[in-house]
């Protein structure tokens, strides 16, 4: 059975603008492995493992991701977290795509070299643009159904089906679904893992596939830049608010009066 | 137009079975489309055979552009006792409406359900010049499948230029799938929407965890899509004497078509509260309460003040609050009239999910917190301190 874990390489830490110039200023910010996407990694292992332990069928994970040759250690990092191998999609043809162009990209990459898979693992959102698109729209390039928000997964080989939890907007809800599907998954621990030196000899073992554009299709228009509806036209820094008055005393009682004078101001709080 | 390769196909009827508009049937082992076909391409993905197949232009020339005209906003329903539409859906009736006058086209909305079609007034009464009624008992439950199917054939149907979702869970996992059903641009999570003098829907959004605003057009493709994000615009006053026009739409949907089920959707949470974004006023509460226990004095202060009780990531990650409390990128977006931050630093993630709050107090000890920077009112000071004084006192003022 395989399973196909799709991630993403983004900046670490704030990314700010360059208010002369408009652009965004990338120096000096670190990579790292989006941590939604990590989410999605540690439960296809926890998959794997669980199916190890039952004498299941075996579960091959596979990490695959759309992006600059640097996106290279973030999949080393998937291989040394437990990955079986990696596909890495690395073309100046893929490059500017939106969210439509890089889901195109991925789910021909996936026709092309592992249509028999069982599951498909996103991360809810990448942390960088926060579109959260690239999952359901993978899907349906694929034609498979989707269930987003996830946060634990109990896999059914035998009937073929998935079950999850997933956060809706009050609460939880128990989805069940036919595979093959994609889940995008939102919650996860936040324990950094580190691993250890035999995990990152084993890792360098490991394959990692490189795919051109030209691998995927004839047509390679309908990638990066040139296949992507979408155009930022403009970028600027947020409007920001200017702070108020702030109270720095040594006497809280009096901070206190002068905060409720400020609600009554305002109307929250009744005066006598 | 929807080409079938004969030789492909098998005559399987997975493909009439699963159009939501019965418009393929299978004569002589092989389909055969109709002229109702709306070009939903529901049955594209189903086909075993990859024997269909829908042309889609990636570029539209100019004259192809104008073929594409009208305003259309997702009418997002929820239950509250019974159905209603949710206020995004409302907040965004409204910008459409401001977007459709200003290219002086209509502004239409897409109301799905089982049986709520006494709906269709608030929607006009809000704005709406023309409401597509889609009712079918598989529809009163949302589910991905479904609702794309019926959407993407009326948005192929009726050509709109503009279609809109709220930013809701909903919004953010149906809108990406019709997006890419119909081969067009989408942008997630938009804070500011306009129209350019080229035409074109101008759709601004936070992006690196709102460090930076990015605005973007989709200058070659129709419809433009965009999820709003919640709370960011508001809603009209509804105008009962309105009236507009209601076009139901048949439907016929296959329970084979919609491959996921819902199996338990109960686990809610349990306490009667006001969702936080629907809250007036906010009482958040951060990592510098210390203990889990100190949330009653938070608990205690919003009883004071009549407001909800809401919080940052941190105390979501430490298991004190469920997520639907937290304020931020990864939870919600709030616009209170009241946002009192107690023991909440102010990081960027938390701030672009409360900052169009109208008034922000702070109540902080470190008086370098980035918190301080955004609001109206702070006290640098103990919380633990600061928190019960503020209760006692309150408590005077209603005495006297
Ligand atoms: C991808 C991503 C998404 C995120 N999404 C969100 C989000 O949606 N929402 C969110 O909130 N965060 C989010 N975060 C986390 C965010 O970066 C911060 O880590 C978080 O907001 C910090 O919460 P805090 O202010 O409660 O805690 P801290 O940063 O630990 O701040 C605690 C504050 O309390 C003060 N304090 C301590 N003790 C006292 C006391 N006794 N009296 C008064 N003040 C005291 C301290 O001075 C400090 O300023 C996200 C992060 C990432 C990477
Ligand atoms: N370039 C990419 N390569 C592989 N997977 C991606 C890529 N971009 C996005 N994804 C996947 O889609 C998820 C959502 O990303 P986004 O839609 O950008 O918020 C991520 O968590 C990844 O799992």
């Amino acid at each position: 059975m395989k399973i196909i874990v799709c991630i993403k390489q983004v900046p670490a830490g704030e990314v700010k603008i360059n208010p002369e110039t408009g652009t965004l200023i990338r120096e000096g910010v670190q990579s790292i492995l989006n941590p939604f996407c990590e989410y999605a990694l540690d439960e296809a292992i926890r998959i794997k493992k669980e199916q190890e332990e039952r004498g299941g069928e075996e579960v091959e994970v596979i990490v695959l991701t759309m992006g600059p040759p640097q996106a290279r250690s973030a999949l080393l990092r998937c291989l040394e977290l437990g990955a079986d191998r990696a596909i890495l999609l690395c073309d100046r043809k893929f490059a500017g795509a939106d969210t439509l162009a890089t889901s195109l990209a991925l789910s021909e990459a996936i026709q092309k070299f592992e249509e028999d898979f069982t599951l498909i693992f996103t991360g809810k959102q990448a942390i960088d643009g926060d579109t959260a698109q690239v999952g359901p729209e993978l899907a349906e390039h694929l034609g498979i159904p989707q269930i987003t928000y996830v946060t634990s997964t109990n896999l059914i080989p035998e009937r073929r089906r998935i079950q999850v939890e997933r956060e809706t907007e009050n609460g939880y809800e128990i989805v069940e679904c036919k595979l093959p599907a994609l889940v995008s998954v939102s919650s996860g621990s936040n324990i950094l893992r580190i691993p250890s030196f035999k995990e990152i000899i084993n890792a360098r073992r490991k394959v990692i596939k490189n795919v051109i554009a030209d691998d995927l299709s004839k047509d390679t228009s309908r990638f990066g830049l040139s296949g992507s509806p979408t155009q930022v036209a403009k970028i600027f820094p947020p409007k920001s608010r200017t702070g108020g008055q702030k109270i720095e005393s040594d006497d809280p009682e009096a901070a206190v009066s002068r905060l409720i004078e400020f609600l009554q101001e305002n109307v929250f709080v009744d005066k006598e | 137009m929807l080409q079938i390769d004969l030789e492909a196909c098998n005559g399987c009827k997975l493909c009439e079975k699963t159009c939501p508009f019965a418009a393929i049937v299978v004569v002589n082992k092989k389909a055969k489309v109709l002229e109702n076909c709306t070009l939903c391409g529901a049955c594209v993905n189903v086909c075993p055979q990859h024997a269909l197949n829908i042309e889609r232009p990636a570029q539209l020339s100019p004259e192809e552009l104008t073929k594409y005209s009208g305003v259309c906003i997702f009418a997002e329903c929820e239950i509250k006792n019974e159905p209603q539409i949710k206020p995004v859906a409302l907040q965004i009736l409204e910008k459409g409406r401001i977007l459709a006058d200003k290219l002086e086209e209509d502004l239409s909305t897409i109301l799905l359900g089982a049986k709520n079609s006494q709906l269709t007034q608030t929607l006009i009464s809000h704005g709406a010049d023309k409401v597509y009624l889609c009712q079918h008992p598989l529809l009163e439950q949302y589910s991905t499948e479904g609702f794309t199917n019926i959407i993407a054939g009326v948005i192929m149907q009726e050509k709109f230029s503009i279609i809109l979702f709220g930013a809701t869970p909903t919004g953010r996992d149906l809108a990406p799938r019709i997006a890419a059903r119909l081969k067009v641009g989408l942008t997630a999570d938009c804070t500011g929407l306009d129209i350019n003098e080229d035409r074109q829907l101008v759709q601004t959004r936070p992006a690196f965890g709102g460090n930076i605003m990015a605005s973007i057009l989709s200058p070659y493709t129709r419809p433009q899509l965009a999820t709003v994000r919640p709370n960011v615009f508001p809603k009209g006053t509804p105008n009962p004497e309105r009236t507009g026009t209601i076009k139901e739409i048949p439907v016929k949907l296959n329970p084979k078509g919609i491959r996921t089920k819902i199996i338990d959707s109960a686990i809610t949470q349990k306490e009667e509260t006001i969702p936080i974004e629907e809250a007036d006023i906010l009482i958040s509460a951060g990592r510098g309460i210390q203990t889990k226990e100190n949330l009653e004095l938070i608990k205690e202060l919003a009883e004071e003040l009549n407001g909800t009780m809401s919080c940052s990531r941190s105390l979501v990650d430490l298991g004190w609050l469920p997520h639907s409390f937290q304020v931020g990128q990864s939870g919600k977006t709030v616009s209170p009239k009241l946002y009192i931050a107690l023991g909440i630093s102010g990081a960027i993630q938390h701030l672009v999910g409360m900052s169009s709050s109208d008034i922000i107090i702070a109540i902080n000890k470190d008086p370098d917190a980035p918190i301080f920077k955004v609001a109206d009112f702070g006290i640098v000071g103990d919380i633990l301190e600061i928190v019960p004084i503020l209760i006692k006192q309150l408590r005077e003022l209603k005495k006297n």
